[in-house]
């Protein structure tokens, strides 16, 4: 995978309840140390417009939407365990 | 003064479900503005339930619904339900909404969730379709991926509450296997049991299979604030979803009872019951094979067709149209009928399952067919395969909604060489109105059928036992001969009757003679008298010819005299003699 892809993500939230904050916050940890200056972030809140939640079929939040590259990839979660984010975005998992 | 099962306690207000049965047993149905669980293993039922619950209410009660399915997809269940005979895709569009909540099977998960989303995206449809009623179905696969018993917790209180706060009736489906209600399964516990204390209202559904034969059963295990039926109430999946036995204390309020009477197509037979069968009345023909159970039936069946009654005939024996060729050779002729609409020939033996899916399947036709008159030949075939334990309270069933939708029903009964008179399996003798029994008196090398009415409520009925008998022309019923306590039928009732017939021939004969001899005596008698008057009158006649000859011989004698004296001139005449 080329290096200066850009990924474009879209959270779902709820609001700012505990699971969807954390998330928020693990999401701009995660991009600022391994997709720095390469990603754009999108984050909907459910509560306000919940018809794109269900146009976008958003069942549990906090939910990520890798929108590109493609695949479309979705992550569910607070997004506190590393590992399966970096399997879903096809980035290498050798970690320091 | 009332029943006591009626007026359950209604304090809070309900949303019927049009399950038929489940309101009765529940007083109304499932707990409005609420929430109810409903439990059960794989394929008990649990999904066509919710669905029938928001078809019903969409279709029926003013009431649009969502259907939030988080095990299959909603074109699944759309044909599934199109399988039920619910026409979905005409409600879909504003009164139905299907939401795939089934977890992508490529999804990743990274950490704890909620469905905070969900509970969002539903706010707006709701809003939307104006929805009353909601279910979710299997939420047991989103629990699951929760990550431990809080945050399973926390997701249930977190919908509760969402259901709550929009006053929505809701239904949530989750699997268990029984065991789990019980004691054993940890996860079963964690993942339903505090479910079962948090909603209003739960409903187990199970399925077992008793000797090959799949039987179901559904129980109210709880209903806060409200009355129920605890026990648990067979159910079947019929042709058009659930339907649920035990609705009996409401079926028996509006029964309509009449004293019109239905003639059992056999003259002397309605004779005998003083007029025929009651309408609405359960008739039970018992009796060994072949004293023509089938027959007495099919008498009742085509009278009913005379009358242009709509009438089923439901046979376990045999085909439909070989009852047909068989009754065709006692005179009574069905096909007719058959091919102008008016009879349903209903082989039974197509009817697959437990004896509650017969009950089911027998109301279905009944329904579509508008029947007036019922046969089920025979009964007793209920009790069999694996059916000994519902089937009585099938039959009763049977017998309750015949009466409540005024069908007059006619069962028979088979009845083993061994087992006495007094008892028909099943029995159904103790709840039927009229009970005929047909028996064979064999005597002097012949086998002869007997009837008699055993019981006949409300009826004045003989007491004596008829011969049966069938031939080409019909069913008839002659009367026992009986002579020194003993009943004569067949060839020895003919004989008896025939020399009686002898007997009276011969003092008829005898009679006449002596009528005709009396005759002659009194007409010898009467010629006698005529020629003794005849002689008296002739006496008379002498006596007179004397009389006279003797005056005239006097007068000629004085005369003489006179004349003589005169000639002789001796004396002169004396005057004054003569």
């Amino acid at each position: 995978m080329s290096r200066s892809a850009l990924f474009k993500f879209r959270l779902y939230v709820a609001g700012d309840t505990p699971n969807s904050a954390l998330a928020i916050a693990n999401l701009r940890a995660f991009c600022r140390a391994q997709l720095t200056d390469r990603h754009s972030i999108d984050i909907v809140n459910v509560f306000q417009e919940p018809t794109r939640a269900l146009a976008d079929n958003i069942l549990m939040t906090p939910t990520l939407i890798k929108l590109a590259p493609p695949p479309v990839r979705r992550i569910v979660g607070t997004l506190s365990q590393v590992q399966p984010i970096f399997h879903a975005l096809g980035l290498g998992t050798d970690l320091p | 003064m009332k029943s006591i099962r009626f007026p359950l306690v209604t304090a809070i207000t309900k949303a019927a479900t049009g399950i038929s049965g489940f309101d009765e047993i529940t007083g109304g149905g499932l707990p409005r503005g609420r929430t109810a669980l409903l439990l059960g293993g794989p394929g008990s039922g649990k999904t066509i339930f919710a669905l029938q619950f928001l078809v019903n209410g969409a279709e029926h009660y003013r009431e649009p619904g969502i259907f939030v399915s988080f095990e299959e997809s909603a074109d699944r269940i759309l044909a599934n339900a199109e399988g039920l005979g619910w026409n979905l895709a005409k409600l879909r569009r504003k009164k139905l909404y299907f939401m795939d909540a089934q977890p992508m099977p490529d999804l990743i998960q990274s950490g704890d969730f909620d469905l905070n989303g969900m509970c969002a995206a539903l706010d707006a449809k709701v809003t939307e379709i104006g929805a009353r009623r909601i279910a979710f179905d299997a939420i047991d696969v989103v629990l699951d991926r929760l990550p431990d018993a809080a945050a399973k917790r926390r997701e249930v209180y977190r919908l509760h509450e969402w259901l709550l706060r929009r006053e929505l009736t809701g239904v949530i489906t989750s699997k268990s296997d029984g065991t789990e209600l019980g004691t054993s399964s940890l996860t079963g516990q964690e993942r339903v049991g505090f479910m079962q204390f948090m909603v209003d209202c739960a409903v187990v559904l199970n399925q077992s299979v008793v000797q090959g034969v799949s039987q179901r059963n559904l129980r109210v295990m709880k209903y806060r604030g409200s009355g129920f039926d605890e026990n648990e109430s067979p159910f079947v999946i019929g042709r058009h979803g659930l339907e649920v036995a035990g609705a009996r204390a409401s079926g028996r309020v509006d029964i309509h009872v009449t004293s019109e009477r239905v003639s059992s197509g056999v003259e002397r037979l309605d004779t005998m019951l003083g007029g025929g069968y009651y309408r609405g009345a359960c008739v039970l023909i018992s009796g060994f094979p072949g004293t023509a159970k089938t027959t007495l039936s099919g008498a009742f069946v085509e009278a009913a067709c005379r009358r242009a009654e709509r009438t089923m005939f439901v046979s376990f024996a045999s085909d439909g149209t070989e009852v047909i060729r068989n009754l065709t050779s006692v005179g009574i002729r069905l096909d007719r009928y058959v091919r102008g609409g008016c009879l349903h020939m209903v082989s039974a033996r197509t009817i697959f399952g437990s004896a509650e899916v017969f009950l089911a399947r027998i109301k279905t036709l009944a329904k579509e067919h508008k029947i007036r008159c019922l046969v089920i030949d025979p009964v007793s075939t209920l009790s069999k395969s694996g059916n000994e334990v519902t089937a009585q309270s099938v039959v009763e069933r049977l017998i309750d909604w015949s009466k409540a939708d005024g069908i007059t029903l006619v069962c028979t009964s088979l009845l083993g060489e061994v087992s006495a008179e007094s008892t028909s399996p099943l029995q159904i003798s103790k709840i039927a109105d009229t009970w005929i029994h047909l028996n064979y008196l064999v005597q002097a090398g012949e086998r002869n059928r007997g009837l008699s009415v055993v019981k006949s409520r409300g009826t004045a009925h003989s007491n004596q036992v008829r011969e049966l008998i069938l031939s080409d022309a019909g069913v008839t019923l002659t009367d026992a001969y009986t002579a020194g306590g003993e009943v004569l039928m067949g060839t020895l009732r003919w004989e008896k009757e025939s020399a009686d017939r002898v007997t009276t021939e011969v003092n008829e004969v005898a009679g006449n003679l002596k009528r005709i001899l009396l005759d002659a005596e009194a007409a010898e008698l009467e010629v006698r008298a005529k020629s003794l008057q005849v002689e008296i009158e002739a006496k008379e006649v002498e006596k007179k010819l004397l009389a006279r000859a003797t005056a005239s011989h006097k007068g000629e004698m004085s005369k003489g005299r006179t004349r003589l004296e005169e000639l002789r001139g001796a004396d002169a005449p004396v005057p004054g003699r003569k």
